[in-house]
């Protein structure tokens, strides 16, 4: 019974009611399930990216500056943002709410500072005349292969859809924090925990949108230019 | 933390701050691979291999997946695996339908008419 207990595996008294099966509140096990959810909205989104790339001739269009440079401070900011959470949540489990709060603001300006870099890239792109149906004049040109087979229109379609649905689950996060961060002393540990599960959900899902999106995209023979 | 805890919460800042750092250093090595020219194929097995590595440290530290209980673990990590997996189903028709693609002798009109109503 107790190796069984430490495999893991349930017992009849896990699931006779009065305990926590999980050994986690029903709120964290929502989280969770929700987290499950949302990534596989995100993974059938990037699937469906890689569909579109695979089967079309695909711009590979950002140059180091501003693209990646821009998505690089980008990238720093939200690890970054995930330390400071990690240590409010600390901070939270020693009961150190105020040090639980400061730590909290600080994961939300990081996060604010990822929105506003992002914008500041959509509008380098928007400006060059990338849009979600369309191509810049000059990338189809650069990337309009010899056979005379021209790049996928698509391009802006699944760069703004998966970044943009990014964007509003980093903004969603940081207005969910700010409420977390103005109720800390009544709230329970486990709910500042729960936050902090959204939060870093969020950095991991950037931890795939980054590589697959913008350094996939890199334009390495400085077509574009 | 430290023994004192009102709430157990395992993994010291020291040891945060290591995985952040790590975090930091293979998307260093990520940003730096994107500009190696290789293979497509490489270069997106690379990329995606270092990138559920970083997934793996986030969720196992800082989502404190690691130090929870296995039944959690077990009910949470490889129903998504699966589900992910299941999705690849895709990947026959996509190379398939690059196949199909009409061979244009030259660009076609529409791409350059598209591109000047803007």
């Amino acid at each position: 019974m107790s190796t069984e207990a430490r495999a893991g595996s349930f017992t009849a008294a896990d699931w006779d009611g009065g305990t926590l099966p999980y050994r986690v509140g029903h709120r964290k096990l929502g989280m969770w399930l929700f987290i499950v959810s949302d990534s596989l909205t995100f993974s059938a989104l990037l699937m469906g990216y890689a569909y579109l790339r695979a089967s079309n001739v695909w711009p590979t269009p950002f140059p180091f500056y501003p693209s990646i440079v821009f998505s690089s401070v980008m990238t720093f900011c939200l690890l970054s943002s995930s330390l400071t959470m990690v240590f409010g949540v600390s901070a939270s489990a020693r009961g150190d709410k105020a040090a639980a709060r400061k730590w909290i603001i600080a994961t939300i300006l990081l996060g604010l500072a990822f929105v506003v870099l992002h914008m500041i890239e959509w509008k380098h792109l928007l400006d060059e005349g990338l849009r979600p149906f369309f191509l810049p004049e000059d990338w189809v040109k650069a990337f309009t292969t010899t056979d005379g087979t021209p790049p996928s229109p698509l391009f802006g379609a699944t760069f703004f859809a998966i970044t943009g649905l990014h964007m509003f689950h980093v903004l969603t996060g940081a207005i969910y924090l700010a409420v977390v961060a103005l109720r800390v002393k009544k709230l329970k540990h486990e709910d500042v925990e729960i936050s902090g599960l959204y939060w870093h959900f969020v950095d991991l899902v950037w931890m795939f949108v980054f590589p697959l999106i913008y350094i996939m995209s890199v334009d390495v023979h400085h077509l574009t230019k | 933390m430290s023994a004192h805890a009102e709430e157990h919460f395992a993994g010291s800042n020291k040891l945060f701050s290591a995985i952040w750092f790590w975090l930091l250093l293979l998307t260093g090595i990520e940003i730096f691979l994107g500009y190696k020219p290789m293979p497509i194929q490489f270069m997106l097995t690379i990329l995606l291999g270092l990138s559920i590595v970083k997934a793996a440290l986030i969720v196992a530290y800082f989502m404190h997946l690691k130090f929870e209980r296995l039944s959690l673990i077990l009910t949470v990590v490889p129903m998504l695996v699966i589900c992910i997996c299941l999705l690849f189903v895709f990947f026959p028709d996509s190379f398939r339908s690059a196949g199909l693609r009409y061979k244009f002798k030259e660009p076609p009109p529409m791409a350059r008419e598209t591109t000047e109503e803007q």
